[in-house]
């Protein structure tokens, strides 16, 4: 039977009752309790097993540094493993379990590892998993994966919905315990943008968990009073349930909302959102992180941090045990004795390390300093302790202070190195802290209500004035200032037994010594040989400690020895939270062509282009292999018409006086002299030489030209020709503006192009062969009046035009041209039948402009030009590029017609090994042509365009097959280009 | 980061692209007696400073403006922030 710890006192609400279960057993709790503090006022101890011994642990803290309670909250799909119970806030039909655990919890099969604890130590995998080379795979890494890691993942989708969300501010308060409310009501009644925030649902910090007086009144009213002053304000946004968990550059920071995790899976809200705040200033309020003591077997349920103790009788009215100790180095453990035992709960003893202090213990509670806690007994909770003296006390609960460690993480994220304080035995915030940041309160150092308050108000006070706004008349309210001396006190050394410092990665003080002895010394030598600090927790109740012992170790002192450096994130942040809306099929846009929803009903198969999607084919019935479909639309084309949306090429209006000159600096043929009305083929280098794009420009007025990239190219040609235009010519008169999504534009290819044409093209716009010939271009209107361009150009080798409408008649248009051209039986041909035509023609696309090809390689060389400069004109003559053997683009085939080609095969001799000096390049592109009924492909080869005929082997060593192919011209059809004239 | 544009005011560095050292503002000339050299050297040889850093970034997300921007490769800090065009021709370009 379960016993009721729940005590007087809190601010839970005990007139609403919340059900729950948690390892198949249904609970009560009250609203306002986390499952932490639920489970514990059942009487439950053992919440969850230890990470590498399968140790009992029970509940260890009060907050977000909880090293112990993680349990695996939710099932199906929604099952979420590694939560803390601690800050898991309550509600009806919660259902949580236990981890890491075979058998059950209270009994798990796996606590066999404790027992072979002496073997387990650090660095145990890197000096056992070592050979033979061969077990890694099969053997070692199976085990090593099935018993790493806490709780699992439910390997489904994750249902809920995540947002990512935009803020800015005059400042950021982070935290809303006495210090962060008091600068940001002060910042608030100055008129200033203020977001404050916190990680608990409940605002208010530490009042909400001790008993001192703020104004006259409990520190949780006072706190209920000045955030309900904040919430009355319009300039001021509350943001409970928050954690900034990042600090970045120039006053950004990052957030994270849990919008709905304290609510019934399928409430229907977003999960959480992403916060990124942008401030003018910032003031971290973050509090202090109170440390343990390393003793013997001070893992036990039931042993926890002295004030988490006091915040769970406080605050929670929930009591550690019925008959609890204190083992404290400082004055804190003595409020945590006077608090419990104003609550009724009796304290066996209160054993502090120190020879003396100013404190007094309640009567009736023994006092025994200068001793410490060096052993503890309980299988399944505690209950006894053995101290130095060698008396043994019967216990069922043990509050343990070491002192507090002021929260500097995020003073860290930029280039703060935080600095040692003596006084405190702390680290304080240090260095450069994060742009525009303050620290206030104890996660300063200042340690005492009330002096806490003071700073918040003078500090907020000082950013306002910064702000350039008035602060109010708001004073302090009175508090009083508790007394906090600490002593640095972190290692019982009389103990024998296995003392932990790192409770959730099982490090105990003895890794810590063996890493020194083993020569780990540097702290984050130390930090990844034992994985001291490490886990989930990142070590913010041990941390210390290791640091402690290792200076102990090494005769060093603390602040010589460092501390590891913090990093974003301050405590966990899930993948869906980091990916948001950004998943699936949402994880970018997706950029559909004019004539997607035609192609749809055409039962077109798309594939990815960058972010676009193109037809790839159009099956017909009776279709069964891919190649069918791209072999009957690439015969369409060349013997009667197709029909292909060549929308997604980009597009780059380049208007203004000097545009010919600029566009003749841009590619490396030249540009000045080609005639308003006509189109030409252009291939733009970079500056080192090599191949940027190609495509055609179309000059269609004296100062006004419309540029073609290819559709991968699009966006970094822009950006290319904005650099030369503003960096480097600021003083040509050009402007460039995008028209790529302006635009829908088809290609109409094959002999019946322009029959088709002609049925749409009103009739005062003459598309003769004489009046529109081969690379012509010009604005025309079709079906009656819509504005269009033509432009006589053709990648297929046919006769051919592409057609240009506003992008809004685009698919009307293909509709159109589909209609006009049924008589000829126009085919619709998708990205496959393309390339088809074009590897036909042997020109080249992605596969041969690589960012490694030169003019010279794809056979261009005599189209760059010697007399002018252009982008690339210098390093395209170096000597390396320009020399005798180098590889040409060529045509190749099988010479026996079936046999398949292979893209990225290499050209090696007939006679020659297959090793890499007899490497003579490689295959670019294939495809089976219909029209030669053959395999063929396009590729680079030494000196290829003077070896038309030679025979060479196409081998391919990953699929282990090899072709013997000849070198023959890349135009495989029509090689004079007689068709494209017609 | 944020960058303080001079025509638009404070953006998130998420709306811009990030080149490199604004060096790459002086094309050498293509017909001087060591083209190559000075080619070879502007087109692959870069400082990197640890500390102040004048690099251009392209604000592709908004005006389209390239910018120079003098930033602190240690701490982040944006000491300054021009039009790359204005820089340009301070810096002698023109045609």
């Amino acid at each position: 039977m379960t016993k009721d710890f729940r005590i007087k006192g809190g601010v839970v609400n005990r007139d609403k009752k919340l059900n729950f279960r948690f390892e198949g057993k249904a609970y009560e709790g009250y609203e306002g309790d986390t499952l932490a503090s639920a489970l514990l006022a059942n009487g439950e101890r053992v919440l969850a097993r230890s990470f590498k011994y399968h140790r009992p642990r029970g509940v260890f803290s009060a907050g977000s540094e909880e090293p112990n309670a993680l349990v695996t909250l939710r099932e199906g799909a929604y099952q979420e493993p590694n939560v803390r119970a601690t800050v898991t806030e309550l509600y009806e039909g919660l259902v949580a379990k236990g981890q890491n655990y075979r058998g059950c919890l209270k009994h798990d099969l796996m606590a066999i590892n404790d027992l072979m604890s002496p073997f387990l130590s650090a660095g145990f995998y890197y000096k056992t998993f070592m050979w033979p080379a061969v077990f890694w795979e099969k053997l070692y890494e199976p085990i090593i994966r099935k018993a790493a890691g806490l709780g699992e993942l439910s390997m489904l989708e994750d249902p809920d919905a995540y947002d990512k969300g935009f803020l800015h501010c005059d400042l950021l308060m982070i935290g809303s315990g006495p210090s962060g409310l008091m600068a940001a009501l002060a910042a608030g009644r100055a008129g200033l943008h203020v977001i404050l925030t916190d990680e608990d649902f409940r605002m208010g910090g530490r009042l909400n968990a001790e008993t001192q007086e703020v104004d006259g009144k409990a520190g949780h009213v006072w706190a209920e009073e000045v955030l309900s002053e904040l919430e009355g304000m319009k300039n001021v946004r509350l943001l409970s349930r928050t954690t900034v968990y990042g600090a970045f550059d120039h006053g950004i920071f990052g957030a994270l909302e849990r919008v709905s995790d304290h609510k019934k899976e399928g409430s229907g809200d977003v999960r959480q959102i992403l916060w990124r705040i942008y401030s003018k200033r910032s003031i971290l309020a973050a509090g202090a992180i109170e440390r343990s003591i390393a003793f013997g077997n001070n893992d036990r349920p039931g042993i926890m941090m002295a004030g988490a103790a006091r915040a769970y009788a406080n605050r929670y009215g929930v009591a550690l045990g019925q008959n609890i100790s204190v083992f404290t180095n400082n004055d804190d453990g003595w409020q945590t004795t006077r608090d419990l035992h104003a609550k009724g709960v009796n304290v066996a003893a209160i054993i502090d390390s120190r020879s003396s202090t100013s404190q007094t213990a309640p009567s009736g509670v023994e006092t025994i300093m200068n001793t410490a806690v060096m052993d503890t007994k309980g299988r399944h909770g505690l209950n006894s302790i053995t101290l130095t003296n060698g008396r043994t006390i019967k216990t069922d609960g043990l509050a343990v202070s070491g002192g507090w460690s002021p929260a500097v993480h995020l003073t860290c994220h930029q280039r703060g190195r935080p600095a040692w304080n003596e006084d405190l035995a702390a680290f304080l915030p240090g260095g450069d802290l994060p742009v525009g940041m303050s620290v206030v309160g104890s996660a300063n150092g200042t340690m005492t209500l009330s002096a806490c308050l003071n700073e918040g108000l003078n500090i907020a006070n000082k950013v306002i004035e910064e702000l350039g706004a008035k602060p109010s008349d708001l004073s302090v309210p009175k508090a009083e200032d508790e007394t906090f001396a600490t002593s640095a006190f972190w290692h019982v050394k009389e103990s024998k037994k296995r003392a932990w410092v790192d409770l959730q990665n099982d490090v105990t003080a003895k890794d810590v010594k063996l890493s020194h002895q083993e020569g780990f010394r540097a702290v984050e030598h130390l930090k990844r040989y034992t994985t001291l600090g490490m886990a989930t927790d990142q070590g913010k109740t041990s941390n210390m400690l290791g640091l402690a012992i290792m200076a102990e170790a090494s005769g060093k002192t603390i602040p010589e020895v460092g501390t590891t450096m913090f990093r974003p994130p301050y405590s966990p942040v899930s993948l869906s939270a980091l990916a948001g809306r950004s998943r699936g099929k949402e994880f970018r846009p997706t950029r559909l062509t004019p004539s997607h929803q035609w192609a749809e009903e055409q039962g077109a198969v798309f594939v990815e282009a960058g972010a676009w999607l193109r037809a790839q084919w159009y099956p017909k019935d009776g279709e069964t292999h891919w190649r069918e479909s791209v072999n009957r639309e690439a015969k369409a084309v060349r013997e009667s018409v197709g029909l292909c949306d060549v929308s997604t090429l980009g597009k780059i209006d380049v208007q203004g006086s000097d545009t010919a000159e600029f566009l003749n600096r841009i590619y490396a043929n030249g540009f000045v002299k080609l005639p308003v009305g006509k189109t030409r083929y252009g291939i733009m280098l970079r500056e080192d030489g090599m191949v940027m794009d190609d495509g055609t420009t179309a000059r269609l007025a004296e100062n006004h030209f419309l540029m073609t990239t290819t559709t991968a190219n699009a966006v970094g040609v822009f950006r290319h020709m904005e650099f030369c235009k503003q960096c480097l010519w600021p003083d040509l008169d050009v402007q460039l503006i995008s028209a790529t999504e302006q635009y829908a534009q088809f290609a109409v290819a094959g002999p019946n192009s322009r029959k088709v044409l002609e049925k749409i093209v009103d009739k005062e716009c003459d598309i003769s062969n004489d009046a529109f010939p081969f690379m012509a271009c010009g604005d025309i209107t079709v079906c009656g009046g819509i504005k269009a361009r033509l432009f006589r150009i053709s990648f297929s080798g046919e006769l051919a035009y592409e057609i240009a409408v506003p992008a809004r008649y685009g698919d009307s248009l293909v509709r159109v041209l589909m209609d006009a051209g049924k008589e000829f039986n126009i085919t619709p041909y998708g990205t496959e039948a393309l390339n088809v035509l074009r590897i036909e023609k042997g020109h080249a696309t992605g596969n041969e402009l690589n960012g490694q090809s030169t003019a010279l390689n794809l056979g261009m060389d005599r189209m760059v030009s010697r007399k002018k400069d252009f982008i690339g004109n210098v390093l395209y003559q170096r000597e390396n590029l320009v020399r005798e053997d180098a590889l040409k683009l060529v045509g190749f085939k099988s010479v026996s017609p079936n046999q398949e080609l292979l893209a990225g095969s290499h050209f090696i001799g007939v006679d020659k090994n297959n090793v890499q000096e007899n490497d003579q390049g490689w295959m670019t592109s294939v495809c089976y042509s219909p029209n030669l009924e053959s395999f063929i492909g396009l590729g680079y080869i030494k000196s290829g365009d003077s070896r038309m005929g030679e025979r060479v082997r196409a081998v391919d060593l990953l699929s282990k097959t090899e072709t013997l192919v000849e070198i023959v011209s890349p135009h495989f059809v029509d090689p004079e280009g007689s068709r494209l004239r017609d | 980061m944020i960058i303080n544009h001079p025509l638009l005011g404070p953006r998130d560095a998420q709306e811009f692209t990030y080149l490199g050292d604004a060096s790459m503002i002086h094309r050498p000339h293509w017909q001087a007696e060591d083209a190559i050299d000075q080619f070879h050297d502007y087109t692959y040889l870069r400082d990197n400073p640890a500390g102040s850093h004048r690099e251009l970034w392209f604000h592709e997300q908004g005006d389209r403006s390239w910018l120079v921007v003098t930033r602190n490769t240690l701490t982040h800090e944006i000491e300054k922030v021009e039009l790359a065009s204005d820089v340009a021709k301070a810096e002698g370009r023109s045609r």
